[in-house]
Order: structure tokens, then C-alpha cells, then sequence
């Protein structure tokens, strides 16, 4: 199902398909090694410190800390409708980081190198099929299900 | 330790080459530096491609190359690591005569990226990072210099208009060099109007593609000193990788394989920074060009910005860099670019660069990075 990451999505097929159900339904997941308890965000299957592929998902609240930003006018092919847009690198709060989209939380002339920021689970509601991702807002902006 | 010599040096115009194939660009370069060589085809023991297959109509590169080279039935091979595709073919022709197996290899880095459609290139240009985690957002190569920039200005106040005194450097040079894809200077005015590409970067803080070839031709220690006269040796051969994501960076302030690659460069040639004369680097954007003067330690971490300021980079100045025109004016053949830079070198340690001359250049150095420093290949060039 990781086919539902991304509104272009280019490798379908993982080890950590799992985490594009769980973002479906509200939950950020990162991995943990079972054997030596390292984890990661964005999740991998084979640990990086012991290489063991025995792991498991764990909940990450989202909670994270602007690194750097850059708004993309000329863009890829399959984003032609979305530019300009603004990605944004976070550092999350448990360790690891992101890259993502600006939410409509968040004011352009607000974004700021440094600010807090919530990592929210989205879903294109404008798309047929299923296409989900995350998005950088607001402190205390929480996930609903529509 | 026997050491690996350049006994001849080609290079191609780089442009919008509709005039000719990618074979037939490879040929112009290898026949320059075959002629500066003073040697025949026969004398030849192997060619190794530096080159980016995707970009290319014709698959499996090499075989076309040999056969339009007149070279067959000696080996070749290619090397692929993006932009750093031609440093790479040096290094594996280096370590094919450092093992001993071959005396003579020719390296020929070429790339033809105008044959692609632009909406081939769109697509291209969203996979040129990590594509599970980063690509699904629509990152494109300037983006992620853009976000270098953006920190690399937050945390030591480098400004836009440092940014951009690297490209009006890089065109002042470009301008003096027939090979370039622009051959003219550009003001701090025209810069900032240019239109923008992904903030803080704008049209001229980027290098432009292009198509061009470029050739050195090594030789064994024994083999160089029996047929030339203007050997330039590659003394210190450096190389070093980083994480393929931006998420697994220990910084976005710089590149760490720059810093292991030239760190092992210098211990191999036995020199430090401050012995470079001149230096070929990087410049795929100019936040690049910043982060590598201090990468390579020609200046403290975090005045990247400074030295480009205080004319450091011009010839004159502590570290005279790309006085070529770089990437920037040049033109960027990705293929071709970290053979190009060796040519320039070696160039300008024979004395050769005209009015483009460095004086007194004894010991240079090349850099070139793949993607966002995914790979690094540092060398220090030496004249006896």
C-alpha cells in the first residue's frame, strides 16, 4: 500500500509498505530495531546500527522544529498544478527528520528557521484514489478523519 | 610510491551542440589531447567513459565512443556517479595504472543533455533525490541548494548578494574562455532580476546544461617522463560519499564527503589549503561554490560568504577559483565537468592559460560533486 504515499509516488513497493496505512489513518509512524532498539524516521527496515531486519512501528507525535525551507517555482512534472509551494526540512522532537509541505496553517510570511511546527497526516481529498502525506502546521493542529 | 601523470589534455566547446552526436563530441577532445599527447591510438591501452546514461538516446555508452575513437579492440567501461561522473572515470583510469595493469588509459568525459524534450527533462529533474521520502514533494536539484542556502545564511549571515558575487565572478572568467557556454559578464543588477527558481536562488545562482567533452590522458610515472616533457601529476586522489538524503545529514551547511575527500587529497599530496594556487570547484549553484571554499578549508567554516566578498576567489586574491568560468558560465555537460576541471588545471600548472593565467601556479586542485554531495572526488595536481 505504500503506492498511497505521495501524490507521485515512485517506489511502490517497501519493506515499511505499512506506513502509508497508518498515515491513512492518522498515525506517523517511525521504526524501531527489535533487536537493538535504534529507531528512524523516516522508517527503514533493516537497522542501520546492527543490521538486523527485525523491527517494528512505534507512534511519533509529530512535534518538530523548522531546519531549513525553500519555495519551489519551477517544478517537476506531476506538480505543475501545485506550484509555487513551500517544502520545509524539520528536525522531529524524537529524533529524525522530515521533509514536507507547508499546511494552510501556516502563514508564507510566518515561516521562520527555528519555529515549532506539528507534522499533521493528510490526505488529497481533491484525488479519486487514495493519496496520502504529511504536512508542516500550527502547534496543536490535530489529524481528523473526514 | 610511483605516481600517475597527465601527458595530454583536450577540451571541447561546451554549448548547445545541435551541430554533433555525443560520439562526435568525445572525438574532438580525444584528438586534441591525443595531439598534445604527441602519441598514437595504438600507444592506448584502455579508455574509461565518465558520463549520466539517461540522458542519452543511445544506451551503453562506451561501445559507441570506442568505435567512433577508432580504439576497438582495446577496453572501456563507464563510470556513473551524476555529476561527478568524469572524476570518477580519473580515478578508476588512476587505479587501473597504479595497479599496474595498464601503462596508458585515455579518459574522455561527454554528455549530450540537450537530445531530451523538456518535458523529459521535468521528469527527470524530480528524481534527482532520495525518491521514497523526498521526491513525493516535488523536490527538484535547485531546491535542495536552496535549502542549503537558506541555513547557510541563518546561521552565519551569508547574504544574497554574496550568493550572487559568485556568478558575476564566474562570468568575469567565462567571458575570457572560448570554450564557454556564456562568454560574458554579468552585473549584480541583471542578477537579481532574474527570475526566481526555488528561494532563495534565482535563474543566475544556477549552471546551465549543456552538451561537450572533455579528455586527459594518463600515464604510468615511467611511461610519462619517457614521452612528455609538461607531465602535471596527480599526486593526492581523494574520494568520499555522503548520506543519498538530505534528512540523514549531519548539517545542511556544507558537505561532509567534501570535507573527508579533500582531507584525504591533501594527506596524499602531502600539502595543505594553503599550498592550493588555484582551484577548480563545484559551482553547480553558487550557495555551492560557498560551502566549498570552506569545505576545502580555504577559508574558516561559515565565511564562505566573506571570501567571495573580499575578492579571495579572483586571481589575486588567497585561492584564485574557477577562473574558468565554472559550472556557472562554462556550462555544466554533467558528464564532461570533472574532466574539464582537470584540463584547467593542468592548463594552468603548465602555464598555458593565457590571459586567464594564475602566477606562479605550481599545485592546484579539482572538485567535484555528484548530486548534493552524494559523491566527492577531490585531487591535487602538481608540476615538478
Amino acid at each position: 500500500m505504500f503506492k498511497w504515499f505521495g501524490k507521485v509516488n515512485f517506489s511502490p513497493f517497501t519493506k515499511v509498505s505499512d506506513f502509508a496505512g497508518y498515515l491513512k489513518d492518522g498515525h506517523l509512524m517511525g521504526s524501531k530495531c527489535k533487536k537493538c532498539g535504534t529507531t528512524s524516521f523516516p522508517p527503514r527496515a533493516d537497522c542501520e546500527s546492527c543490521m538486523s531486519g527485525d523491527f517494528e512501528f512505534f507512534e511519533v507525535t509529530g512535534k518538530a522544529t523548522l531546519h531549513t525551507f525553500t519555495k519551489i517555482v519551477a517544478a517537476p512534472t506531476g506538480f505543475e498544478d501545485e506550484v509555487p509551494y513551500i517544502v520545509g526540512v524539520v528536525d522531529l522532537d524524537e529524533g529524525g527528520r522530515a521533509l514536507a509541505w507547508f499546511g494552510e496553517t501556516v502563514k508564507e510570511e510566518e515561516i521562520a528557521i527555528g519555529m515549532e511546527l506539528q507534522m499533521v497526516p493528510r490526505i488529497f481529498e481533491e484525488l479519486e484514489e487514495i493519496k496520502v502525506y504529511y504536512s508542516l502546521e500550527k502547534p496543536g493542529t490535530t489529524w481528523s478523519k473526514v | 610510491m610511483s605516481r600517475v601523470g597527465i601527458i595530454g589534455i583536450g577540451h571541447g566547446v561546451f554549448g548547445r551542440r545541435s551541430d554533433a552526436t555525443v560520439q562526435e563530441l568525445a572525438f574532438e577532445a580525444f584528438k586534441l589531447a591525443m595531439e598534445d599527447a604527441g602519441i598514437a591510438r595504438e600507444d592506448l591501452d584502455a579508455s574509461v567513459i565518465g558520463s549520466v546514461p539517461e540522458y542519452h538516446k543511445q544506451r551503453s555508452l562506451p561501445g559507441v565512443v570506442q568505435e567512433y575513437l577508432g580504439l576497438n579492440p582495446a577496453p572501456t567501461w563507464l563510470t556513473e556517479v551524476a555529476c561527478s561522473s568524469g572524476s570518477a572515470a580519473i580515478r578508476t583510469a588512476w587505479m587501473s595504472i597504479k595497479a599496474g595493469v595498464h601503462d596508458i588509459v585515455a579518459v574522455i568525459g561527454c554528455q549530450k543533455m540537450t537530445e531530451l524534450s523538456t518535458p523529459e527533462i521535468l521528469a527527470l529533474m524530480g528524481r534527482v533525490g532520495e525518491v521514497q521520502w523526498e521526491s513525493v514533494f516535488g523536490t527538484t536539484f535547485p531546491a535542495y541548494y536552496a535549502l542549503f542556502a537558506q541555513r547557510h545564511m541563518y546561521e552565519f549571515g551569508t547574504t544574497r548578494e554574496q550568493l550572487l558575487e559568485v556568478a558575476i565572478k564566474n562570468h568575469y572568467y567565462g567571458a575570457r574562455n572560448q570554450c564557454a557556454l556564456f562568454q560574458k559578464e554579468i552585473t549584480m543588477e541583471k542578477a537579481k532580476a532574474s527570475d526566481e527558481v526555488s528561494t532563495p536562488l534565482q535563474v543566475y545562482d544556477c549552471c546551465a546544461n549543456a552538451d561537450g567533452a572533455a579528455c586527459v590522458i594518463l600515464a604510468s610515472e615511467e611511461k610519462a617522463k619517457e614521452i612528455s616533457q609538461k607531465t602535471v601529476w596527480l599526486d593526492g586522489m581523494g574520494c568520499a560519499t555522503a548520506s543519498m538524503s538530505v534528512l540523514r545529514r549531519p548539517n545542511l551547511t556544507g558537505l561532509p564527503s567534501a570535507e573527508a575527500a579533500s582531507a584525504e587529497a591533501y594527506r596524499m599530496a602531502g600539502v595543505s589549503a594553503q599550498d592550493i594556487k588555484v582551484a577548480e570547484v563545484h559551482d553547480c549553484f553558487t550557495i555551492a561554490e560557498i560551502m566549498a571554499y570552506e569545505d576545502l578549508g580555504f577559508c574558516k567554516k561559515g565565511e564562505g560568504g566573506k571570501f567571495i566578498s573580499d575578492r579571495q576567489a579572483y586571481i589575486g586574491g588567497k585561492v584564485p577559483v574557477n577562473v574558468d568560468g565554472g559550472l556557472k558560465a562554462k556550462g555544466h555537460p554533467i558528464g564532461a565537468t570533472g574532466v574539464s576541471m582537470t584540463v584547467e588545471i593542468a592548463k594552468q600548472l603548465r602555464g598555458e592559460a593565457g590571459e586567464r593565467q594564475v602566477p606562479d601556479a605550481d599545485v592546484g586542485l579539482t572538485h567535484n560533486v555528484g548530486g548534493i554531495g552524494q559523491y566527492c572526488f577531490v585531487q591535487v595536481l602538481r608540476r615538478d
